[in-house]
C-alpha cells in the first residue's frame, strides 16, 4: 500500500524535528548575549533581574582582557599566513601531479585535526620538553599552522580541482612565463577560496584553547583568559562580554568565507 | 617549447626548467610544507611515543630516560582503567545520540530544503561547527546551572518532576544538570552535532530520489523504506560522522572540567598529569590510547567506505 499520497510533499513531523534541531543548535548562543547584559553578578539566574550595560565598560577597562587580546590577535594572524603559505604549496602540489606516498601525505595534512586536539597538544609540548625549548608566542604559533594548513589546504585543493589545467596551458602558449601565469592566471582564480581558507584558518585559531593550554608558557590568549574564568569566576558578566567578542571573531570571517565561495562547488566550511 | 619561445629573463629560464622538469617544480613545492608537518607535527608524535616508554622515578619524581614498559602497565590499575572505560562509554553514547539527533535534520537538508532554505540550513549547520567552542561550553554552563534558564522553565511549566526523575537516576544523574553525566552528554552532543549533520547530509543527498520512489511502488510501507533503503546508504555518512564525534569526546578535557561531577576522563588525565602532577611519561602514555583507537576506527571505517563521504 502506497504509505504516502505525494512523495514530494514533506511530512510534518519531520519539519518540525529539522526546526527543533536548529533551534537547539542556535538558542544557546543567544543566552550568552543574554547574560552579559545582567545586573547580577554572582550566579547565573534566570529571568535576569534587570539590564544594564556597565559591563562593556567594565571590559573595556581591563588591562588583562586587552593583553589577551591582543596575543589572540597576534597568534591568530602569523598562524594564519603560516597556513595560507604552506597549504598553497602543498595543495598545488597535490592538485598537479600524481606521485609516489601522495595518500601518505594527504593523510598526513589531515591528521592534525583528525587525532583529537589533546594528542597534538600533548605531543607538542613532549617535544618542546625533550628539546628544552621554552614556551613563547612562538610555539603558541607553531601548534596553530599545524592544525591550520589543513583549512587552508581543503578550500584550495577543490579550487585547483576544479580549475582546468587548460587555462594554464593556454597562457604558456601565448607566452607568459611561470610567473606571469602565477600572477594573472592561478592567483586570480585561487583568490576567493585562498581568501576564504584563510578566514576559517583565522577564526580556528582565534578560538583554539585546547593545543594552546599546552604550548603556552605564562601567555593567555583570550580563549586561555575565559577558560580561567570559567573555572575560577570572578565577574560573570564580564566574561560573558569577552565571549561575545570571540564569538564576533569567529563568526565574521566564517560568513565572510561562506559568501566568497557559495558559488562553486566546493563552499567553504563544509568540513573542519 | 623554447623554439618558439626564445628564453631570455631568470624568469624565462626558470619557466623553461620547470617545463623541462615538472618534477623540479613539484619538490620545491612540496617541500616547505612537507617539511614543517614532517619535522614538527611527526616529530612531535614520535617524542610522545617516546616519553610514554620513559618512567617516572617514584622517589625523586623525575623523569627518568630510558626505555621500559613500566608506564604503560600502569594504565591497566583499576583507576587508570576506570577512566579508559568511562572514556570510551561517554563517546559512544555521544556518538548515538548525535546520530539520533542529525537524522532528521539532514534528511530535511537533503531532500526538502529547496533554494533559500537550502542555504539557511547550510549556513544553520555550518555557523555553529565553526563558531567559538569556549562560547558554546560556556552557554551550556549558564543553562545547566542550578538558578538557570532550564530549570527556571521546568518551574514555569510545572515539569520539576521530569528534571527531578532524571537526577535521581542511579549512575548518571546528580546534585543538578550541571554536576551530572546527563548535563555532561548533553554538552558534548550539542558541540560535536554539526560534525555528524554534514556528513551525514552529504551521504543522503546522493540518495536518488527515484530509488525510494521505487520501494514505494514495490510496496514497502516508510519503515521499511527507512530500514532497507535509507539507513544502508546513509551509513557512510553516519560513520564518517562518528569519527569525529568519537575521536572529539575521546579527546575533550574541557567539558569534563567544566560540566560534571569531577570524574575523570582521558584528555583530562593527560591535561592533569603532565601539568600539576608532573608525569609526562603517564600523561603520554593516556595520549597514546586515543591514538591506537583512532587508528583502528579509521581502518575499519575505511573499509565500511566512509572516506568517500567525507
Amino acid at each position: 500500500m502506497p504509505s504516502d499520497a505525494n512523495p514530494n510533499r514533506t511530512p510534518f513531523a519531520l519539519k518540525a524535528a529539522a526546526t527543533a534541531v536548529l533551534l537547539f543548535l542556535h538558542l544557546p548562543i543567544l543566552i550568552i548575549f543574554l547574560y552579559a547584559f545582567t545586573t547580577e553578578e554572582r550566579t547565573y539566574a534566570f529571568p535576569p533581574p534587570g539590564l544594564t550595560l556597565k559591563w562593556f565598560a567594565a571590559a573595556w577597562e581591563r588591562a588583562d582582557i586587552w593583553q589577551a587580546l591582543t596575543l589572540s590577535l597576534q597568534v591568530a594572524t602569523a598562524a594564519t599566513l603560516l597556513a595560507m603559505i604552506l597549504g598553497t604549496l602543498i595543495s598545488a602540489a597535490m592538485a598537479q601531479a600524481r606521485f609516489f606516498g601522495r595518500e601518505q601525505i594527504s593523510l598526513l595534512i589531515i591528521l592534525p585535526i583528525a587525532l583529537p586536539g589533546v594528542i597534538t597538544g600533548m605531543s607538542l609540548r613532549s617535544a618542546f620538553g625533550l628539546m628544552d625549548i621554552p614556551f613563547s608566542t612562538l610555539t603558541i604559533i607553531l601548534g596553530h599552522a599545524t592544525f591550520c594548513i589543513v583549512i587552508v589546504y581543503n578550500n584550495a585543493v577543490a579550487r585547483f580541482r576544479r580549475l582546468s589545467g587548460g587555462i594554464l596551458e593556454a597562457s604558456a602558449d601565448l607566452g607568459a612565463n611561470a610567473f606571469q601565469t602565477f600572477r594573472h592566471i592561478l592567483l586570480p582564480n585561487l583568490g576567493t577560496a585562498l581568501l576564504a581558507g584563510g578566514m576559517l584558518a583565522f577564526a580556528l585559531s582565534f578560538d583554539e584553547v585546547i593545543v594552546t593550554t599546552f604550548t603556552a608558557g605564562q601567555q593567555a590568549t583570550l580563549p586561555i583568559w575565559m577558560l580561567e574564568e570559567l573555572i575560577r569566576p570572578r565577574q560573570r558578566p564580564v566574561t560573558n562580554v569577552v565571549a561575545m567578542i570571540v564569538f564576533a571573531a569567529t563568526f565574521f570571517p566564517i560568513l565572510l568565507a561562506y559568501y566568497l565561495t557559495r558559488n562553486g562547488s566546493e563552499t567553504a566550511g563544509s568540513g573542519k | 617549447m623554447t623554439a618558439i619561445l626564445p628564453a631570455k629573463s631568470l624568469a624565462d629560464r626558470l619557466t623553461t626548467l620547470f617545463w623541462r622538469k615538472p618534477n623540479l617544480l613539484l619538490a620545491l613545492l612540496i617541500t616547505p610544507p612537507l617539511l614543517w608537518l614532517g619535522v614538527i607535527y611527526l616529530g612531535s608524535l614520535a617524542a610522545l611515543l617516546l616519553q610514554s616508554f620513559y618512567s617516572i622515578d617514584e622517589f625523586s619524581g623525575m623523569v627518568v630516560r630510558e626505555f621500559t614498559l613500566k608506564t604503560y602497565g600502569e594504565l591497566l590499575r583499576p583507576q587508570n582503567y576506570d577512566i579508559i572505560l568511562r572514556t570510551l562509554l561517554m563517546s559512544a553514547a555521544v556518538t548515538l545520540g548525535s546520530a539520533i539527533l542529525a537524522f532528521p535534520i539532514a534528511y530535511y537538508a537533503a531532500r526538502y530544503a529547496k533554494g533559500r532554505w537550502k542555504a539557511v540550513f547550510y549556513l544553520g549547520i555550518m555557523l555553529p561547527l565553526w563558531s567559538s567552542y569556549l562560547v558554546k561550553v560556556y552557554a551550556w554552563k549558564l543553562i545547566l546551572a542550578k538558578e538557570g534558564i532550564l530549570t527556571w522553565a521546568a518551574t514555569q511549566t510545572h515539569t520539576n518532576f521530569v528534571l527531578d526523575a532524571a537526577l535521581a537516576l542511579p549512575g548518571i544523574g546528580g546534585n543538578s544538570l550541571s554536576t551530572s553525566y546527563i548535563g555532561m552528554f548533553l554538552v558534548f552532543t550539542y558541540v560535536w552535532l554539526p560534525y555528524m549533520i554534514l556528513p551525514m547530509q552529504a551521504a543522503l543527498e546522493r540518495v536518488p530520489t527515484s530509488m525510494l520512489e521505487a520501494s514505494q511502488d514495490l510496496g514497502a510501507t516508510k519503515a521499511q523504506t527507512f530500514r532497507t533503503v535509507i539507513l544502508p546508504l546513509a551509513m557512510p555518512g553516519i560513520i564518517a560522522g562518528s569519527i569525529f564525534t568519537f575521536s572529539l569526546t575521546m579527546g575533550d578535557y574541557i567539558i569534563p572540567q567544566i560540566v560534571g561531577n569531577s570524574a575523570n576522563f582521558i584528555g583530562m588525565a593527560v591535561y592533569q598529569l603532565q601539568g600539576t602532577a608532573g608525569n609526562t611519561p603517564l600523561a603520554a602514555a593516556f595520549a597514546v590510547i586515543p591514538i591506537v583507537i583512532m587508528l583502528i576506527y579509521l581502518s575499519l571505517a575505511k573499509r565500511a567506505g566512509a572516506f568517500d563521504a567525507l
